[in-house]
């Protein structure tokens, strides 16, 4: 459905056909974002995966108008970027990484200058600050100083004045990043609400269980490439292996490789030294059989595990490396 | 909800001086110190203290004039500077630093420049402010004996001097809060405001400079001469000061030439 919708034409929320970022310096080139081509639909909850470093920042960056592409385009909303970057600002709410509130006024007035700023009346600037402040359950800070605040109420104030304005596009990057675990839950849930009622997001992370939990479409992006696109359970099931079953033993692996490769329900097999790593439709029995099969050759067993269908499994897939490398 | 999307970059310049007033009139006391006590005391110092100790009559008769009389329109033209580019420079170095703040303003629905040209007029509209509350002060603190001799009949020129100044003042705020660093603003504030003032033709006017030429011209590059000039002669035109035509030539020319570099300066740092 979100496909379809997406595939609708300039109205799609985002699209994005070879955007890309180079940074000249006198250091040489860094090229943060390599040529990525993106489709979000209007009311989608979309997320862009990849570790730090992988260019999600910049992209989010471009995308809202404050880093200049050095290729390709970018439209929200079916307005271009570089040319209509006013028209694209009023669509969009962004709550970027760091703490961007102002420091010289109080939360109440963070919000309702933003509104001004978006051409809200006086009154009603007011009266929408109160509806935010609300729903944030901001109330009891409204006249505390930026300063004063939690981490994770500078959060909540920060995405309450990214919405003022009513955007068609809430853009979060890296909402939960030091952010205690409890205070992360409430700020996922704080996001599904607005998702529900009907709220376009796109948020960038380099948790896989944020994604996993938010998102109906995940983007996987590493040094600046599109790894890959889809939904969550269709990444899983498409690029991901399944279940991925690793076992170390007291010499190298290969001997054991051969034995359980061809074996029925195993995708892939790979060696790297003394580890080997299955990547199976079902973990019924295979860790038995590995050791088994290391005992054959006389290799004794030195750690294993076994990770269930994850983001972080398709990551390894696509990339070849463990997500936090 | 549709209301909204019509938001004009006009209303959003006007809501970015609203906020800029708001924050101003919360940090009155601090704003009126920093902008008083400096003047304050060099004029009580100057031209009530050392008038008694020199027996009334013998230090800093400049020209057949008391050194209040010089000092008038030097102190109002340094305070505006000095406001003018505090105003813009801090803040906007604090924006740019650690948690790029500067964010909150870029995202709002105008262009680039417009943001700046929002942080060049708050930073004006202080400067003025500042000219204001300093007047008094430095037309009412003196050696009753040595009372400076204040003729306010061009109106037109001062209204002219001092918003074309205050303006400058800002526009050489923005210039120099985007291309400064904020750890070297300290250096900053020693290497820029105390040449600018002292070498500014506050206490002193530029033609009682013959006698040093090298320095009568060396200080032609030096923004504060022009403003400092401009008010002498619309204020104590008995003072010998340089022609109308010069220092409105450079005030124009060069506030016009300031503002647009430092929007430019502004555009080219903020996108990356």
């Amino acid at each position: 459905m979100a496909v379809l919708a997406a595939a609708a034409g300039s109205d799609a929320a985002v699209r994005t056909v070879g955007l890309a970022k180079t940074y000249r310096s006198a250091h040489g080139d860094v090229l943060a974002v390599r040529g990525l081509d993106l489709e979000v639909a209007r009311g989608e909850f979309f997320g862009l995966l990849g570790p730090n470093g992988a260019g999600k920042s910049t992209t989010i960056g471009m995308l809202t108008t404050l880093v200049k592409p050095t290729g390709g385009s970018a439209r929200l909303v079916g307005h271009d970027v570089v040319t209509e970057p006013v028209a694209v600002k009023r669509r969009i709410g962004v709550v970027s990484q760091n703490n961007t509130l102002d420091r010289q006024l109080t939360v109440r007035e963070n919000l309702e200058f933003r509104g001004r700023f978006f051409g809200l009346s006086g009154r009603a600037a007011v009266r929408r600050a109160q509806e935010l402040l609300d729903l944030f359950d901001l109330g009891g800070r409204a006249k505390a100083m930026v300063y004063e605040l939690s981490g994770g109420q500078a959060r909540r104030v920060m995405i309450g004045r990214a919405l003022m304005h009513r955007p068609d596009l809430l853009f979060l990057d890296e909402p939960t990043a030091a952010i205690d675990p409890q205070t992360r839950i409430n700020l996922w849930d704080t996001l599904r609400g607005l998702h529900e009622q009907g709220q376009t997001i796109v948020l960038t992370t380099h948790y896989m269980e944020e994604a996993e939990t938010l998102c109906e479409r995940v983007a996987v992006v590493d040094d600046g490439r599109l790894l890959a696109c889809g939904t969550v359970a269709g990444l899983k099931d498409e690029v991901g292996p399944g279940t991925l079953v690793s076992v170390t033993f007291d010499g190298p692996a290969d001997p054991v490789a051969a034995a359980v490769r061809g074996r029925a329900g195993v995708d892939r097999v790979e060696v790297r030294g003394a580890t080997i790593r299955l990547f199976v439709r079902s973990a019924q029995n295979v860790v038995g059989d590995l050791v088994l099969a290391g005992v054959a050759v006389g290799l004794t067993v030195r750690d294993s595990a076994t990770v269930p269908p994850s983001l972080e499994n398709v990551f390894l897939a696509l990339t070849g490396r463990d997500y936090r490398e | 909800m549709t209301t909204l999307k019509q938001a004009t970059p006009v209303h959003t310049f006007l809501a970015m001086l609203a906020r800029d007033v708001r924050v101003l009139r919360r940090e009155m006391f601090t704003f009126l110190s920093r902008t008083l006590m400096q003047p304050l005391f060099f004029v009580f110092v100057f031209a009530y203290v050392m008038p008694r100790i020199g027996g009334g009559d013998g230090f800093g008769r400049v020209a057949g004039v008391s050194f209040a009389t010089v000092l008038v329109p030097g102190m109002l033209s340094t305070t505006m500077f000095i406001s003018g580019l505090m105003a813009v420079t801090v803040p906007l170095m604090m924006e740019l630093s650690y948690n790029n703040e500067i964010e909150d303003r870029l995202l709002a629905p105008a262009p680039v420049w417009l943001l700046g040209l929002a942080k060049i007029s708050s930073g004006a509209v202080q400067a003025l402010i500042g000219a204001l509350v300093v007047f008094p002060v430095v037309y009412f603190v003196h050696e009753s004996a040595q009372p400076p001799q204040i003729d306010l009949t061009d109106w037109p020129l001062l209204t002219v001097v001092l918003v074309v100044s205050s303006v400058l003042s800002a526009g050489l705020g923005l210039l120099m809060g985007t291309m400064l660093d904020i750890r070297k603003s300290n250096v900053l504030f020693s290497l820029v405001t105390v040449p600018l003032t002292m070498l500014g033709c506050v206490y002193y006017p530029w033609a009682a400079l013959q006698s040093t030429q090298w320095l009568q011209i060396a200080v032609l590059v030096n923004p504060l001469v022009y403003s400092s000039e401009g008010l002498r002669t619309a204020l104590t035109p008995a003072m010998p000061h340089m022609p109308t035509w010069s220092f409105l030539l450079v005030l124009l020319g060069g506030t016009t030439g300031v503002v647009w570099l430092a929007l430019q300066s502004f555009a080219r740092k903020v996108r990356r």
